[in-house]
This record gives C-alpha cells, structure tokens and sequence, in this order.
C-alpha cells in the first residue's frame, strides 16, 4: 500500500477549527503525525509587554478560552510574587472556590467536548447545561460569564454577593444529582468503554519523560498535583484527594476527570465550611503609577488540565519585561500527542487527541 | 477498572425525553442578567468632570473622550465625556474600578443589533441625562434592544470605593498637635519625608484637572511625576517654570489644585501643596543656580522697576531677569516679601523658608531697594524715565471697617495692620477677651496669631470670630477654619456686628445681628439682616478683618488721569498692561487676593513687558 500525506484539521473531532495535524498514513494506519498549531496565534505574551501590570489583567485570562481563571490565578500570583504584595487571608480562600467552580466548569465542558465527538449528545446536552449552571454563578459573583477577570493583583476583584455561598451549595448538588445518570449513560456505558479503552495509551514513564502533566500523568498512576506539590490560595488548609488511575490510557482519562470533577465539588463544600471572615482586597498602587521591582518570578497552579506556570520578568517599570507560560497543553498537543498517534487509526485521532485534553489556546498564546 | 461495564443502563436516559427542556426560548424566553452583570455603560454627566482616566486605563483603547460643546465645564473639569466604541470594549470594567467621581457604571443591558457597525460607538450617559433613550421596564422592549434603546434602573456593575482601582485616602501629614503649637509661633506642619511622598505622589492619576484648575497653570502632573520617580531635580525644574516661590506656596497657597483634584469626589484630593513643599525643601539653595541652570544669564541691556516686593514683584522680577533684563525692586518696608512676610504668620510660614525663595531670586542677579517708598524717597516720573518700564504689585495693605457705631474706639483694630506688626517683630495689644469680626483666611491669622500671645499673656484662650457667611460658604480655607477650632477658638458663622457697646470708654462686646443673607439674587455682595434675632459676643477688645484695599496714594495725579478704569478697579490687559503702556500691573492689585494668582500676574506681566519694549505692543 502507499504512503500518503494527509492533512488532518483544523476543523476535525478532535478540535474544532484551530488545530491540525499532518498525518503520514498508509491505509488508515497512522506512520506519524506531526502537530500543526499556530491557528489562534495571537501573541498574548508580547502583547502583555506592551500593557501595565493592571492592563494586563483583563487580557491574561483570554489566553485559555475554556478555562479563565486559572490564567488570572497564576498572573496574580506572579505579580504579587515580584512585587511582594500580601493577599488576605479571606481572598485566599474565595480564589480557592472560585477556582475549583472553575474546575468543575472547565471539566463539564470537557465532558461536552468528549461525548458531543463521540456521539453521546444526549450526555453533552447535560454537561453543557449543568456547565451553564456554574457560569451564572461566576456571573453573580463576577459579573461576567465566560471572562471573569477576578483575581487580581491583591486579591479578588469583589468580595461574595448576599447568599451566594447557598447559591453554590444548591448549584452543586443539582448538579451532583445527575452524577449517576453521566455514570449510566457515559462513564460506565459499554460503548463509551469500547471506544475509549486502550485508546492513546502511555506508560507512566513515558508519561513523565514526555513531560505530561495533569490526568495524562495522574492516569498513569502518580498523584501529582500543584495543589499538593507547591500549595497556593488555600488548598493546604484543607483536605483533598487526588484521583489516580493506573491504565495510562483515554478510558483511564476521562475517569480521571469524572473523579476530579467530584472531589473538586467536595473541595468547595469544604472550602465553604470554613471560610474565614475579612477583607478580600489589599490594594495595589494607583495603575498609572505602579513600577514592580525589578526580578524575575516562576509561579504555577494546578488547572483543570495540569501545572500551568508563567514565568514573569520585570525590569522596575510598569510594564513586565518578559512573559512566558508553560501550559499543560503544549506538552500534551504537541509531544504526547506525536507519540500516540504512531500506529493508531485515522478514526481515532479525533478521540486520542480529545482525551489528551488539549485545548489550542494553550498552545497558541 | 479497566473492565468493560456490561448493562442497559444508559437507556435510562431515554426519561429525560418526558422532562421540561432547559433551554430558554430566546427572545421570547429571557435570563435576567445578574446583579454585578457587566454590561454597556452608563455614565451620569452631572457627575463626570470628563478628567479622562476611562479612557487612560482602558486596555483596548475602546475609550474616547468627545468634547461635548454643550457642557460648560467649571473650573478644573472639562467639557469632555467618554465616547465608548463595543467594538473594542471588553466589558472588563477597569473604567468603572478607575472612575474617581463614580459617574462610570455598567448597566445589565448588553443587547445591540444594528447593521451599521458605525452605530457601535456610545456616547454613555444615563436615565439622569439622558430621558429619550432610557425606558421605563414597561415601553421597553427586548425586540428594538439596542444602544439607544435601554431600559432604565438597569445597573449592573458599579463603583465600590473599596476595590477602587485609585487610593482615595492622603498619607497623613503629620503635625504639631494644637495644644503645643498654640503656645508658640513654630510651624504647625512637619512636611513628608521621603518614603510618605513617593507613596503620595503615587496617588495621582495624571488627569490634569488640577493643572487647569492652578490660577499660574502649574505643571502639576509633571512634577508630581519626577517626585514619585525620586527626580527632585526635575520636579524642582517643572516647578520654576510657572512659579518662582514654591517654598512659600507649597506651605501657603490657596491650592485651587486640590480642590479640583479628580481624587477629591470620593476621597481625598492629592496633597499637591505639601508635594511641592517636600520637593524644594530637599534641595539646599546653594544647588537651586545649577538645577535651574540660572548661574549665567545674559544680559539684554534693558531694565524694570518693580514697586512692591510681594509675590508678583518677586515673580515678574525673576522672569524679567530670566529673559535678560534687568529687574529692579523697590520695597517701602525693610524686607522683601509683601504680604506674605508681612501679612502671614511664622506658625504658616516660617521666615527661613520665605527668605529661601527671596535669596534664590537675589542670586539670580535680581536687585530688592528696601525702605524706598515711592513718592517720597523716589517718584515714578523718575522710574519711568531710568527704566523701560515699570510694573506695580503693592497690594492690599489697608484694612477695611465695618463702620459700625464703636469703631473709632481706639481698641478696634485692623487686622492686617496687626499682623504686620507682629511679623515685625513689634508688640500689639492683647486683652484677655477678643471679638475678630470675618471670616476669611486674614482672620483666621490674625485670630491665631491672637491665641498664642493670648496664651504667653494670659494663659487662657478666650477669642470669638464671627462672620457674615454661614459655615459652608465661608471664605477662609477649610483646614484653616478646623485648625482655628481645634486651637480654642469659638467661631459665629451667620452673624454681623450691629455696635460696638462701649461702657466708662471701655469696650464690653458686640452686639450681632443674624445675617440672612450674604449674596442677593444677582451674586453680588448685599448682606440682609434679622433685625429681631440678636446676640452679644464679649469681648474687652475689637479686631476686624472683613477685607483689604490697595493704597494708590503713591500715583501722581497725572499718571491716575491717564489710566482707564472698570468700576473701582484699574483697567489692564491679559498681561497686566495699563492703558498707559509703560506701566503694569500685578499681585493683588490685578486678581486674587492670594500667592498663587499674585505670581500668575508677575509671571504673565513679565512676558507682556518683554512683548512691550521688544516689539513696542
């Protein structure tokens, strides 16, 4: 048989319009795949040397599209670092469960994504809605429902409205009284097993050596969490755990997700528990007169798809010299995915891809 | 785990088909957007001074200020309005965190359909402003949505003073308590140090209001800049571009700045004037020549008279002398300063700082002739013929009276006669119960200055002031005013003097009269009184500081013949010209009564006396 090149994307199953990949087939055997981002390029990070340390605010969290927060998170918490500014102890913890709702978010749509590809839409349908159900809960709180722009420098942007603790407690358990139907109809469901099972498979030392983070390498069975490894906000006041699986594979996944998606819920109730009283704002200089020390910081959160660090320089203006993030998806779309896709079927880059949980913005940034 | 499930399970999902679907029917079916919601702007133009920081801070540049040729700005705002373009705007609110009046909000509309991408641009306004376009909930409609058709009551995301993205609250200043201070003339404000000014002059938001506010069009902004970047050099530089005694006006000036400082709706204004203090307070005067680079100045060959060494005097003399010529002062008294060493207390500005200023100017090459009095030791015929020309600052150094019955009793006196002496040294009169009738910034002074001898005296602190205008509108500086009270002294706003009751030739007090009012309808000064409600003030001894007058008495005949007038005032031009060119006119004389307007006039005399003998206008 033949070789054949094969332009696969931007718009296919497994990403939809800004990532591709070229494939080197024979039959429908994959002989390499070679990644081919560079759709949604839109040069965030120069772009924030160009804007003050506040400017730059409302701008970090376009980055990742499906997943805002973290990216506020981690900017915060890099400009904080540089210019040593403390946060209150009750913004700590509010970041903390505005983080985790945006866990369970980010998972919901992922759940969207995944079922939507493989043709499980009644179970997208769910995930979409009860993913819609956070985003008016970031609106309350936010007043904004996709971008939220937050967490800033100092803390958090306004402090919970009345009631809003409720409000989190009653989305969450509507939302958590449909776990078993997801399970019936998607987790545990035959298809869905066949499909996913064996799909992308790695091993945990490959896992590790190809520089995978998040569920690639915690469904590979090492528990390695930033919110455990390097604790921020206030997870290490709390107690948690971390869902591994041994398989490495896109069954393995997906579970992985599930279980995190749940633990996170308990993480909120948890966190809710205990929330301390106080202010939430400790406010940074005027933005037109607000030069941060010169020095350099390396920061990392854990986000819904693994370790996500920015590394931030700053030369004493008001402006940072030097901004670079190291996003999970950039080892995951991009090496792992690579490596995967040798040896797999054209009908499975799509659902290899997906489990991998790569999203483009990540990557193009 | 990795077992394949085995069951029927997932068609439990066929249940849902018999549920009520989730989605909202759009436009039929409508979420009500939260409380905090992010939407277009709303903008309450009462309230916007259009001081520009929307539009600064925005980070898509979607913000433009329009200058609305409606609006007539008061002063120290402008007449511009922020024209907001939703094809840039990301709805991220920064403007709103940043809104020092908190005019800026966003409202819960966030609909606007439209096939012409030029309507995209909004001019925000509110429901206040803006009747046609804001609806009532019950004639809005969701089908006509748009940016000129909003629903009123509709805000979302608002201003809140905690997270603002500005710092409303002053680094305080600190200061000698008033029971120390009152027992003796030493300066009551310490001054910033460096590490209270960087953080000050990091408040400001560079919005300017100030600079069009400042009588002399300081460079506010500029040098408030160089302070907080630790520059203060540069900052001294900006400074002496418009204003040859910071010294003294960053310690005494009426700082309009402050009152028109964007940060004053909600907060505290910057403290601009203890700012400039600090920055010329850091440089020794040895260093001023070589930081204003003013160690050589050519000479052009032609010379000023200066008569009166006040603020203007000083001001045009050190322009002039910066352009070349050669400025000549004469002063009647023994030192250079005017009122302000003669009218000020030490308390408010010592003499070392006074006399910085002055020796600053002296080392310019400027020449102060004190104990010349024109008309006696010199004339004016001999000014104009020595000199190219001659520019009059003398002031106000008359007081007036109220004339009421009593007044020519020999223990009523003029305050501004009493502070001259004083800050000369001399001794006045000081009885243990005093009655000071104004309430402006002199008597204050002199009420001040009155419980410190009252204290060295007596031991007791036993002064009443009484005004004409309520508290609210008195004309005194508000800091002044608390700082009077804090000192012991009693203050009657709403009150005139009716008699001075007199009794075995000795004064007993003053019989007061409610005053109504001040201003009548037209703004004009016409006091209207309650002749039933009446009060004594008691007091052994009168002081009346209710304004000044200038003193012409210096001015030949023919001279006064020659000049213009409007009303009682002489007529000049922008730059202080009469209608005798040679001859201008400055300080208090021309405007104010005060420091700042006084050095505008010296300064702005100084280019019209350059534009006169270089180009004869």
């Amino acid at each position: 048989m033949k070789e054949l090149e094969l332009y696969f994307g931007p718009q296919h199953l497994g990403m939809v319009g800004n990532f591709s990949i070229t494939l080197k087939v024979e039959g429908d055997r994959i002989l390499e795949a070679t990644s081919n981002p560079g759709y949604l390029h839109r040069g965030f990070e120069k772009l924030m040397e160009y804007r003050t340390w506040i400017q730059n605010f409302p701008l970090v969290c376009r980055i990742n599209v499906v997943e805002p927060d973290h990216m506020e998170m981690v900017y915060a918490m890099a400009v904080e670092k540089l210019a040593n500014i403390e946060v209150p102890e009750r913004a700590h913890w509010i970041r903390s469960i505005y983080l985790e709702l945006a866990r369970v978010g980010s998972h919901l749509f992922g759940l969207w994504a995944y079922s939507n590809m493989l043709g499980f839409d009644t179970v997208a349908q769910w995930a979409m809605y009860h993913r819609d159900l956070i985003l008016d809960l970031f609106e309350e709180l936010t007043g904004g429902r996709v971008y939220h722009i937050y967490i800033w420098p100092g803390g958090v942007r306004r402090d919970f409205p009345d009631g809003f603790a409720d409000k989190i407690v009653k989305t969450l358990h509507s939302i958590g009284k449909c776990v078993p139907d997801y399970d019936d109809t998607f987790f545990n469901n035959p298809l869905f097993y066949e499909r996913a099972h064996d799909i992308g498979k790695i091993t945990q030392e490959e896992a590790k050596e190809w520089g995978g983070v998040g569920q690639v390498l915690r469904a590979t069975g090492v528990p390695y969490d930033i919110r455990k490894v390097e604790p921020y906000a206030a997870y290490d006041k709390v107690d948690f755990k971390i869902p591994t699986r041994k398989e490495g594979d896109a069954y393995s996944r997906v579970w992985v997700i599930r279980d995190e998606l749940i633990e996170s819920v308990y993480l909120i109730f948890k966190l809710l528990d205990k929330l301390p009283l106080g202010k939430v704002y400790n406010r940074v200089p005027n933005p037109f007169k607000w030069k941060v020390p010169k020095g350099e910081a390396y920061v990392r959160v854990e986000s819904s798809r693994g370790e996500l660090g920015l590394y931030m320089v700053s030369n004493g203006e008001d402006k940072p010299y030097r901004v670079h993030f190291r996003t999970p998806s950039y080892p995951h779309g991009l090496t792992i995915l690579e490596k995967v896709l040798k040896g797999a079927s054209i009908a499975d880059v799509g659902n290899t891809m997906i489990s991998l949980y790569v999203t483009a913005p990540e990557i193009d940034r | 785990m990795d077992k394949k499930p085995k069951n029927l399970r997932p068609l439990k999902a066929i249940r849902y088909l018999f549920k009520k679907p989730k989605t909202l029917r759009y436009p039929f079916e409508l979420k009500e957007p939260a409380e905090r919601y992010r939407g277009l702007h709303l903008n309450d133009w009462d309230k916007c001074t259009g001081c520009g920081n929307c539009a600064d801070i925005c980070p898509n540049v979607a913000i433009e200020m329009k200058e609305i040729a409606e609006i007539e700005p008061e002063k120290g705002e402008k007449n511009e309005r922020p024209e907001i373009d939703y094809g840039r705007c990301c709805f991220c609110g920064l403007c709103v965190d940043i809104c020092p009046t908190g005019s800026l909000r966003l409202s819960r509309d966030y609909l606007h359909i439209h096939f012409d991408p030029n309507t995209f641009s909004l001019l925000a306004k509110d429901e206040k402003t803006d009747k046609e376009h804001f609806l009532p909930e019950e004639e809005y409609s969701i089908f006509k949505a748009s940016l000129a058709h909003r629903k009123e009551n509709y805000e979302g995301f608002a201003p809140d003073l905690i997270y603002a993205l500005f710092d409303p609250e002053r680094i305080p200043m600190s200061q000698i308590p008033p029971e120390e201070r009152k027992t003796s003339f030493i300066e009551q404000v310490k001054g910033f140090n460096q590490k209270e000014a960087t953080r000050e002059a990091s408040r400001c938001l560079e919005c300017k209001l100030c600079e069009d506010a400042c009588p002399a069009g300081m460079d506010i902004v500029d040098y408030i800049r160089n302070i907080w970047d630790d520059n203060l050099e540069g900052a001294a530089r900006d400074i002496y571009k418009t204003n040859p005694l910071p010294e003294i006006c960053g310690r005494v000036c009426t700082h309009n700045c402050e009152s028109a400082c964007a940060l004053g709706y909600q907060g505290e204004p910057v403290s601009i004037r203890w700012l400039k203090r600090y920055a010329v307070d850091s440089i020794p005067l040895e260093k001023y020549q070589k930081v204003l680079g003013t160690e050589e100045i050519k000479s052009i060959g032609k010379k000023v008279a200066i008569v009166g060494s006040g603020p203007g005097g000083l001001a045009a003399a050190y322009y002039l002398k910066l352009m070349g010529y050669e400025a000549t002062i004469f002063e009647k008294l023994p030192k250079a300063g005017g009122m302000i060493r003669y009218g000020i207390p030490e308390y408010r500005l010592p003499y070392e700082a006074l006399d910085k200023d002055i020796e600053y100017i002296k080392s310019t090459g400027v020449e102060i002739k004190c104990n010349t009095t024109i008309g006696e030791d010199i004339t004016l015929k001999d000014l104009k013929n020595e000199y190219d020309a001659v520019f009059i600052s003398t002031g106000l150094h008359l007081g007036k009276s109220t004339g009421v019955p009593g007044t020519d009793h020999p223990d009523v006196f003029q305050a501004i006669e009493q502070l001259r002496k004083v800050t000369m040294g001399k001794e006045i009169k000081v009885t243990d119960k005093i009655v000071v009738i104004g309430g402006g910034d002199v008597a204050m002074d002199i009420s001040r200055t009155l419980v410190r001898l009252q204290l060295q005296e007596f031991g007791v602190v036993d002064i009443t002031v009484s005004c004409l205008e309520t508290r609210d509108i008195m004309p005194a500086t508000p800091e002044e005013i608390e700082e009077a009270l804090e000192e012991g002294i009693d203050i009657y706003p709403g009150w005139g003097p009716e008699e001075i009751i007199i009794k075995d030739d000795k004064i007993t007090g003053v019989v007061m009269k409610k005053c109504l009012r001040v201003f009548d309808e037209e703004g004009r000064f016409n006091p209207e009184f309650d002749a039933q409600e009446k009060m004594e003030l008691k007091g052994s001894m009168v002081v009346e500081a209710i304004g000044q007058v200038p003193d012409f008495t210096f001015l030949p005949e023919e001279i006064k013949k020659g000049l213009e007038y409007e009303g009682r005032r002489i007529k000049i031009n922008e730059y202080g010209q009469t209608s005798t060119p040679w001859l201008f006119l400055g300080g208090d004389l021309a405007r104010g009564p005060d420091v700042i307007n006084a050095i505008d006039t010296g300064h702005k005399a100084a280019k019209g006396i350059d534009r006169f003998i270089s180009k004869n206008e």
